[in-house]
C-alpha cells in the first residue's frame, strides 16, 4: 500500500451476466485528498462505487484499507460502514419527518434507552464544529436540499469515516448551495478525510478536486493530477475520442429566422395551470428552439408541463397551427402532435420493469389506439431503429429499462417521443445526471430535429447548454415570464441580469426563491 | 466436445426456465404429481360411468380438478388483472358470486321458490347477473381508482355485505330450480347429455381463449402493466391510469357472474352463507402461485392460470388424503408460507447464489 493512502482497489472485476462491468481496475485514494472519479454513462463508476460500498460482490480483485493488514472483506453496506466508508447519495436517504439529530444519531444506538438531550448537544457541536446552518432539533423537511446534504455528510464523519464517497451531491444544488457544499468537504479534506467525488460537472472537479481518475467501458484509463489535465483533454479521455470542440456544435444551427406570416405551431395565451405558476403567453415557430430558463423553482417546468397537460390546465387558451384546441390531458397534447420530455426520468419518465422495446413503441402504441397493437415484428423494427439511431447501450430490446444506465434510459425515453413523429417536442432537462458525450449528442440532435422542421423546447439548468442550441429564451422569476432574449441577447450576463431583474430589492426576492425552490425540488 | 455443448446448451435452457415465471406453478405441479404418484398411484385413474340420465361421465381425481378448479381459473384471469393494474386485490369475489348466483335465480324463479317453470330464458338470467356483478366491480373499482382507496380496504366494504345483499334479493329463500322444471339448467355445472367431461371446464376454456384473444389483439396487457408499474409516468404516456384500473375491476366482475353461473347450476339452488366461501383467497393465491407480484405491474396470465389448478390439485390432493374439510386452510397455509418465503428477494437473491455455486464450472464460462 503507497505511504499515505485510505483506500486502494486492485485489479476489480465485476461481471453481470451478459456485461463484464468492470474490468481489471484499480483506484488508490489518499488522505486529505478529494478524488474525482469520472467517465460516461455505463463507464462502471457506480458499479465500483457499489463494490467498494458492498453493494454488489466483486467477482475478482482486491480490496485494502489502511489501517488494516489485511484484505478488506466487504460483503454489505453494512460492512463498509463498519470500515469507515461512508456514502452520500445524489437522492436524500434520510428521514425528513424525523429532527436533524435523530436523522444523524438513527440506527447507531446500542442501548433501549436513548438520552434525547446528549444527542441534541452532540449533534449541535457536530453541526457548528462543520459549520453547517441548521440546528439539531429542527425537523430535516425544514432544511434546503443543499442542508439536507450536509446533515448527510455529517452523519456520514460523526461515523467516523475514513472514506468518504459523494455519489452526484450537486446535481439538485444550485451555484450558492454547491459553493456550501464544497467548503464542507474543503474542511473534511483538512480533517484528512479521503473524498471520492462523482459528478458530472467538469467545472465543480476542476474547483474543489485535487486528482481524477477517469474509467471507460469498464476499464481504467487512467490517475491524474488536476493540473496535467486541462479538461479538453479530460472530456476526450472520457469518451476514447477527440472532442470536436463545444462551441462547434453552434456553427451555423441558429439561423433560424422567423419567416414572414408564418403561423406558430402551437401558442398559449394566459395559460395557468394548478402548479401555481403565474399565466403567460407563448409561443413557438417551425423549427425554431427555445427553452425556458430561470432559477431552480423558477417555474420553468411548470410552464412546459401546462402546455402539455401535465398539471391540470385551469385557464388560458392554446392554438395549434393556429386553430384553437383543447389540451387539459397529455393525450390532448400528444394527439396535437405535442411531445414531452419530463423533467424526472424515474418518478415520469421510465416504465422501470418493462422492456426497452415496451418503453419505446408505449406512447406511440397509445397514439394508434387500444384495439390496434403493433405486431410484435413491428415493436422490434422499431425498437432497433431507435437503438441504432441513438446508439443506446441495452443487452437486447427485452432488457427491463430499469437496469439500464441514467444516460440510456433517458435516450430510450427520447426513443419513445421520437417515434411518435411529434411536431412540437419539449425536453425538460433532458441531459441532467448524464455524461458530456451524451449531453452533446442531446444536443446535436435537437439542432438536427429543428433543422428537419420539428419545433424543439428545450429547459437545462446549464445555461451555456441552453445558450448553444436556443435561438429564444424565456426567462422565468417567481413563477412569472419576465422577459425573452434573442439574438445578440443570448448571452450568459444578459440572462443573469434579467433573472435578477436588477433592483436590489428583487435580488432579495431571488435568494428567497433559491430557498423556497429547493425545498420543493428535494422531493 | 459436441455432446457437452449441447448438454451445457440444455442446463443453460434449464437455468433459464428456472428464472421464468411459469417455473414456479410448473414446479408446483410436478412436486404435486410425484407426491401423489408415490403416495397412490390408484389416484390418476379415470373410469368412465353412466349418471342417472344415463349417459357417460368421465370420473375421477384428475377430472375433479378440471372440474372445480375452472371456477377458480377465471376467477384468477380478472384477479390477475385487478392485481396488475391497482396493486391489490379484490377479497369480495366470493361475496359477488352469492350475489350474481343469487340474481340468476331471482330472474329464473320469480318469487316463487320451487317454479314448475322457469321464468326467463337462462340467458336473459345470466345476461342480467352479467351486468349486476359488473356494476359491484364497477363499484369496487370506483372506489380504488377514483377514490384512492387500498383496494383490501374498498372490497372488503362487498366482503361484509355482499352475502347480506344476495340474501336479500331473495327474500331469503332458497329457491330450487328442479330437473323437471328445467333440464337445461345444470348443465352449466355438471355434464352435457352425451359429453363425458364436466361443462364447467369447457367455460373455463373459453373464457381462458376469449383472455387470451383480449390480450393479443388489444392493448389490455400493456396498458394493464404500464399502469400498476408507474402510473404517473403512464399518464404521461396519454394513458388514464383512473380507468384502466376501474375496468380491471369491470372485468374481474363479469368473471365473478360466470362464476356465480357455474356455482348455482352444480347445486341447482343457492346457499347464501356457503357459496363460493373463501374463493378470494384461493384466487389469490392463484395469482401469488403464478410467481406475478402481488404490489401489481408484470403479470403472466399463463401462470396464474395454471396456478389456479394446481390450488384444486392440492386442494383434492387433500381430500384425497382424508383431510378433513376444516382442516383444510390449515394445509393451503402452509402453502402460501412457503411460496411468500420463496417468492422474497433475499431468498431469491440466496437461491441464485445457490445456483450459481451448483451448476457445472464449464457453464460459468458460458455465462
Amino acid at each position: 500500500m503507497k505511504e499515505n493512502a485510505v483506500l486502494e482497489m486492485k485489479n476489480i472485476h465485476k461481471r453481470f451476466p451478459g456485461v463484464l462491468a468492470l474490468q481489471g481496475v484499480d483506484f488508490t485514494l489518499c488522505e486529505g485528498e478529494i478524488h474525482a472519479l469520472m467517465g460516461e454513462n455505463g463507464a462502471g463508476k457506480s458499479t465500483l462505487i457499489k463494490v467498494l460500498t458492498g453493494v454488489y460482490e466483486k467477482n475478482e480483485g482486491q480490496i485494502f484499507l489502511k489501517g488494516l493488514h489485511k484484505e478488506a472483506a466487504i460483503h454489505s453496506p453494512q460492512d463498509a460502514q463498519k470500515l469507515g466508508i461512508s456514502t452520500v447519495y445524489q437522492e436524500i436517504t434520510l428521514c425528513p419527518n424525523l429532527t436533524v439529530a435523530e436523522n444523524m444519531y438513527i440506527g447507531r444506538g446500542t442501548g433501549v434507552a436513548q438520552n434525547w438531550k446528549k444527542m441534541n448537544e452532540e449533534a449541535d457541536k457536530i453541526l457548528q464544529s462543520l459549520d453547517i446552518p441548521a440546528r439539531a432539533n429542527q425537523q430535516l423537511s425544514t432544511c434546503s436540499i443543499a442542508i439536507q446534504q450536509m446533515v448527510a455528510i455529517a452523519r456520514a464523519v460523526d461515523m467516523d469515516c475514513k472514506v468518504l464517497i459523494l455519489d452526484e451531491p450537486t446535481s439538485s444544488l444550485d451555484e450558492q448551495e454547491v459553493e456550501k457544499l464544497f467548503g464542507l468537504m474543503r474542511d473534511l479534506k483538512a480533517r484528512g478525510v479521503g473524498i471520492i467525488f462523482v459528478t458530472h460537472f467538469l467545472d465543480q472537479v476542476y474547483e474543489v478536486c485535487d486528482k481524477i481518475t477517469v474509467l471507460r467501458d469498464g476499464k481504467l484509463v487512467g490517475e491524474y493530477e488536476i493540473k496535467d489535465l486541462p479538461r479538453v483533454q479530460l472530456v476526450s479521455k472520457m469518451l476514447g475520442k477527440e472532442l470536436d470542440d463545444l462551441s462547434d456544435i453552434k456553427d451555423k444551427s441558429l439561423v433560424y429566422e422567423k419567416k414572414e406570416g408564418a403561423v406558430s405551431v402551437y401558442e398559449a395565451k394566459g395559460l395557468q395551470s394548478t402548479a401555481g405558476i403565474k399565466p403567460f403567453d407563448f409561443h413557438i415557430d417551425k423549427g425554431e428552439v427555445n427553452g425556458f430558463t430561470g432559477l431552480l423553482g423558477s417555474g420553468r417546468s411548470e410552464c412546459v408541463r401546462a402546455i402539455f397537460g401535465a398539471d391540470r390546465v385551469i385557464a388560458g387558451e392554446a392554438k395549434k397551427s393556429g386553430k384553437t384546441v383543447k389540451i387539459t390531458k397529455p393525450i390532448q397534447a400528444m394527439k396535437n402532435g405535442i411531445a414531452y420530455l419530463p423533467e424526472d426520468r424515474k418518478v415520469d419518465g421510465i416504465i422501470g420493469d418493462l422492456s426497452v422495446r415496451e418503453n419505446i413503441i408505449l406512447a406511440t402504441q397509445v397514439l394508434k389506439g387500444f384495439f390496434k397493437p403493433f405486431s410484435k415484428a413491428e415493436q422490434m423494427k422499431f425498437a432497433d431503429e431507435y437503438i441504432k439511431l441513438l446508439e443506446i447501450k441495452t443487452a437486447s430490446t427485452e432488457t427491463p429499462i430499469k437496469s439500464l444506465s441514467g444516460g440510456n434510459q433517458q435516450k430510450v425515453i427520447l426513443a419513445r417521443w421520437l417515434l411518435t413523429h411529434p411536431e412540437y417536442l419539449i425536453l425538460d432537462e433532458p441531459t441532467r445526471g448524464i455524461d458530456v458525450g451524451t449531453k452533446i449528442e442531446i444536443q446535436k440532435l435537437v439542432l438536427k430535429l429543428a433543422s428537419e422542421g420539428m419545433s424543439v423546447t428545450f429547459i437545462s439548468s446549464e445555461t451555456d447548454e441552453m445558450l448553444r442550441t436556443c435561438s429564444r429564451l424565456v426567462v422565468m422569476r417567481d413563477r412569472k415570464v419576465v422577459g425573452e432574449l434573442t439574438g445578440s441577447d443570448l448571452t450568459q450576463s444578459k440572462i443573469m441580469e434579467t433573472i435578477a431583474g436588477g433592483s436590489e430589492e428583487t435580488q432579495s426576492k431571488i435568494t428567497e426563491t433559491i430557498a423556497g425552490g429547493s425545498k420543493e425540488n428535494g422531493n | 466436445m459436441e455432446t457437452k455443448k449441447k448438454e451445457n446448451g440444455f442446463l443453460v435452457k434449464l437455468g433459464n426456465l428456472c428464472r421464468n415465471q411459469i417455473f414456479i406453478p410448473i414446479a408446483a405441479l410436478l412436486i404435486l404429481a410425484i407426491f401423489n404418484l408415490i403416495a397412490d398411484p390408484s389416484f390418476y385413474a379415470i373410469k368412465l360411468s353412466y349418471n342417472a340420465n344415463g349417459s357417460p361421465v368421465l370420473m375421477g381425481n384428475l377430472i375433479t380438478i378440471l372440474d372445480y378448479g375452472s371456477e377458480l381459473a377465471i376467477l384468477a384471469i380478472g384477479m390477475t388483472l385487478v392485481t396488475a393494474a391497482s396493486g391489490g386485490q379484490d377479497i369480495s369475489v366470493g361475496a359477488t358470486i352469492a350475489i350474481a348466483g343469487s340474481v340468476i335465480l331471482r330472474v329464473l324463479c320469480g318469487t316463487e321458490s320451487q317454479p314448475t317453470s322457469l321464468h326467463a330464458p337462462i340467458i336473459v338470467a345470466f345476461l342480467v347477473a352479467c351486468v349486476v356483478s359488473m356494476l359491484f366491480g364497477a363499484f369496487n373499482g370506483a372506489l380504488v381508482a377514483y377514490f384512492k382507496i387500498q383496494p383490501m380496504v374498498a372490497t372488503l366494504i362487498l366482503f361484509t355485505a355482499g352475502r347480506s345483499i344476495a340474501a336479500w334479493i331473495n327474500n331469503n329463500q332458497l329457491p330450487v330450480i328442479s330437473e323437471e322444471c328445467s333440464p337445461t339448467f345444470g348443465i352449466f355445472g355438471n355434464y352435457i347429455p352425451g359429453i363425458p367431461i364436466p361443462t364447467p371446464f369447457f367455460i373455463a376454456v373459453a373464457c381462458i381463449v376469449v383472455i387470451f384473444l383480449v390480450l393479443k389483439f388489444t392493448n389490455l396487457g400493456l396498458y394493464t402493466q404500464a399502469v400498476g408499474i408507474n402510473s404517473k409516468s403512464s399518464r404521461l404516456n396519454g394513458l388514464n391510469p383512473e380507468f384502466i384500473k376501474f375496468i380491471s375491476f369491470v372485468i374481474l366482475g363479469l368473471c365473478v357472474a360466470v362464476a356465480g353461473l357455474i356455482k348455482v347450476s352444480r347445486l341447482n339452488t343457492i346457499n347464501y352463507s356457503v357459496v363460493a366461501k373463501d374463493i378470494e383467497m384461493d384466487a389469490i393465491l392463484a395469482v401469488a402461485l403464478g410467481g406475478n407480484a402481488l404490489s401489481g405491474g408484470k403479470f403472466n396470465m399463463t401462470a396464474s392460470i395454471l396456478g389456479a389448478y394446481v390450488i384444486q390439485f392440492l386442494t383434492t390432493t387433500l381430500y384425497k388424503m382424508q383431510v378433513q374439510a376444516s382442516a383444510l386452510p390449515a394445509y393451503k397455509a402452509i402453502v402460501v408460507i412457503l411460496l411468500v418465503v420463496l417468492s422474497a428477494p433475499k431468498v431469491r437473491e440466496w437461491l441464485g447464489k445457490l445456483w450459481k455455486k451448483l451448476r457445472p464450472a464449464s457453464m460459468k464460462e458460458v455465462a
